[in-house]
């Protein structure tokens, strides 16, 4: 569908969490090209929003390595032997991954500009007539010029995810992360938001994107994985696995969401 | 919402007879009654001496006793404000040394009367009649003479302010802890810093929270400044008219005119309170949509100066997304 290369962006290799004694995922291998969207679904509890929080170490990894570019993320290898990196060095990782959460979590005590503008300004240390030219142009891009002095309680659903995608943008990531972005939206604001991740991905934007969209996964995505019990079940080619899942327990689960 | 009714005649209003209230006459005419009452008594016993009122309360002493009250109360507050800020963020540091030290100050700050701790403040003066700062077994950089008495201020404030710190620590942790872990979680996806986040994100939306008792402290504060005489610091508002009123032997006049200052900054603290709140409560407590900005007038100007095209009276719909 988009443009990709088969130069690996994200590597995630072995991935284990355990959340006390609950072993939640359990040796997550996946790998995502540059350019390339890759759809992650499962039922709840499967894992697919631990590992993707994983990715930029909103959880802390208990084994297994992942890489984003040629950054190891969260760790440093010295001799063979990892160490944690520092709290300063794990928000410049960040810094290169956006992410969309399923409640949007923007701040309710800023305007949707200064939502936007909020990172490049303090983070980067943009000026602020740059970042608040890029944030409006962002706003724009999300179908939101004309809200950029609301606050978030005075959007929609739909306008908040979508303001929160252009937050996520103006730090000019070169990777983006889905959580479940529409599960939290009445039906009829869906269809904005994935129209704006359809751009987005359209403009080569590498993406991880946790969705129930099955829909989505069969326009857009390069790859889908089937996760369950915290492991992958299946994963290839969307619209082939969709058509023609392997494994029952695919075949049960996209039954049920089709 | 409403096109479909357009072209239609309007619709006449349901003109239905209100639900009556006698409870509130009554009520009225009791508490009506009842300070009729007091006035009338307030009037014609002499025993008040409405003339010692009127001499006095605008004395040079009660003005200046207002103004030392309200500086021991703002000074307390602001100590006790930023130690506050200090302890709550202690308390929630991922280092322990940080969270037990801060549960300690708070457990002895508040455990203790903050009479005892006043009474301790201004014997300091006994254990450490000077306090200097310089490098140890060098030379001293700064020296403060404690036993002074007019130095007493020093260990008002810090009495007060110490003791309240521990008080308002624990209502700047329940405001930290009020806001949303999501919104900590969206600014450390965005590669912002512990500080930043803790400043620009968390405290902003803390302060909703925190503003309305630490309102409510300020003006116990400033009732609690009546108990420095306990250092002994003797200029503020309750010496100064307890003063005046062993000198003349008219007590109930000077209590009086205590109770009507006290009254008069706690209600001008009661306005700045009102405004700071407002301030702190932009973007949850006000829910009026602004006007819609011109995407091309934006785009062009990159400017966000609302269109005059817009319309004023626009009202958005928010659904409240909760997430099961």
């Amino acid at each position: 569908m988009t443009i990709t290369t088969q130069k690996p962006l994200v590597r995630i290799e072995g991935l284990h969490k355990y959340f006390g004694p609950h072993h939640v995922l359990r040796g997550i291998d996946l790998t995502v090209n540059q350019g390339e969207v890759s759809v992650v679904i499962g039922p709840s509890g499967s894992g697919k929003s631990t590992m993707l929080r994983c990715v930029n170490l909103l959880e802390t990894i208990s084994a297994g390595r992942i890489s984003v570019g040629d950054q190891l993320i969260g760790y440093r290898e010295v001799n063979g032997r990892l160490h944690d990196l520092k709290v300063k060095e794990i928000a410049a990782q960040r810094r290169e991954i956006g992410m969309v959460f399923q409640r949007f979590n923007l701040f309710p005590h800023k305007t949707a500009l200064y939502n936007v503008m909020e990172a490049p300004v303090q983070v980067k240390g943009k000026n602020k007539a740059v970042a608040k030219k890029a944030a409006l142009e962002l706003l724009d891009r999300v179908g939101l010029a004309d809200r950029a002095n609301h606050y978030p309680a005075q959007l929609s659903g739909g306008q908040q995810q979508r303001v929160a995608i252009a937050r996520a943008l103006a730090m000019e990531p070169e990777l983006m992360l889905f959580d479940e972005p529409t599960s939290a939206l009445d039906p009829e604001l869906v269809g904005d938001v994935l129209n704006v991740m359809k751009d987005l991905a359209k403009s080569g934007m590498t993406m991880i994107v946790v969705t129930h969209e099955i829909g989505f996964a069969r326009e857009v995505g390069d790859r889908l994985t089937f996760m369950d019990g915290g492991v992958v079940v299946e994963s290839g080619d969307p619209r082939e696995i969709i058509a023609n899942p392997q494994h029952a327990r695919t075949k049960e689960f996209l039954s049920r969401v089709l | 919402m409403d096109h479909h009714q357009q072209g239609h005649a309007a619709p006449v209003l349901n003109d239905a007879v209100p639900v009556r209230h006698p409870g509130r006459w009554i009520s009225a005419i009791i508490v009506v009654g009842a300070v009729i009452l007091m006035i009338q008594s307030a009037i014609t016993n002499p025993n008040f001496r409405w003339d010692v009122v009127g001499t006095y309360i605008l004395d040079v002493k009660v003005v200046q006793g207002v103004g030392w009250t309200l500086l021991l109360t703002v000074a307390a507050m602001v100590l006790a404000i930023v130690l506050a800020i200090l302890l709550a963020v202690m308390r929630q540091s991922d280092n322990p040394v940080l969270r037990y030290t801060s549960w300690l100050w708070v457990w002895f700050f508040r455990g203790t009367p903050v009479y005892t701790q006043l009474l301790f403040w201004g014997l300091v003066t006994v254990l450490y009649p000077t306090i200097s700062l310089g490098i140890p077994f060098g030379p001293q950089l700064v020296s403060y003479v404690l036993s002074d008495p007019t130095h007493g201020l020093i260990p008002a404030i810090l009495g007060l302010g110490l003791n309240e710190s521990a008080y308002l620590a624990e209502i700047f942790r329940a405001g930290l802890k009020s806001v949303d872990k999501g919104q900590t979680e969206a600014a450390e996806a965005l590669g912002m810093g512990k500080g930043k986040i803790m400043w620009r994100i968390v405290l902003p939306q803390a302060m909703r929270i925190i503003v309305p008792p630490t309102g409510n402290e300020t003006i116990g504060m400033l009732k609690t400044t009546s108990l420095v005489l306990a250092v002994p610091f003797t200029l503020d508002l309750t010496f100064a008219t307890n003063a005046l009123a062993n000198r003349i032997y008219l007590p109930i006049p000077l209590l009086i005119i205590a109770a009507f200052w006290y009254l008069l900054v706690t209600s001008l603290l009661m306005v700045g309170q009102h405004y700071i709140e407002k301030y702190y409560g932009k973007g949850v407590d006000t829910n009026q949509a602004p006007a819609l900005i011109n995407p091309a007038a934006a785009k062009a100007a990159a400017a966000v100066a609302p269109s005059a095209e817009a319309e004023p009276s626009l009202k958005m719909e928010f659904p409240e997304e909760e997430a099961k």
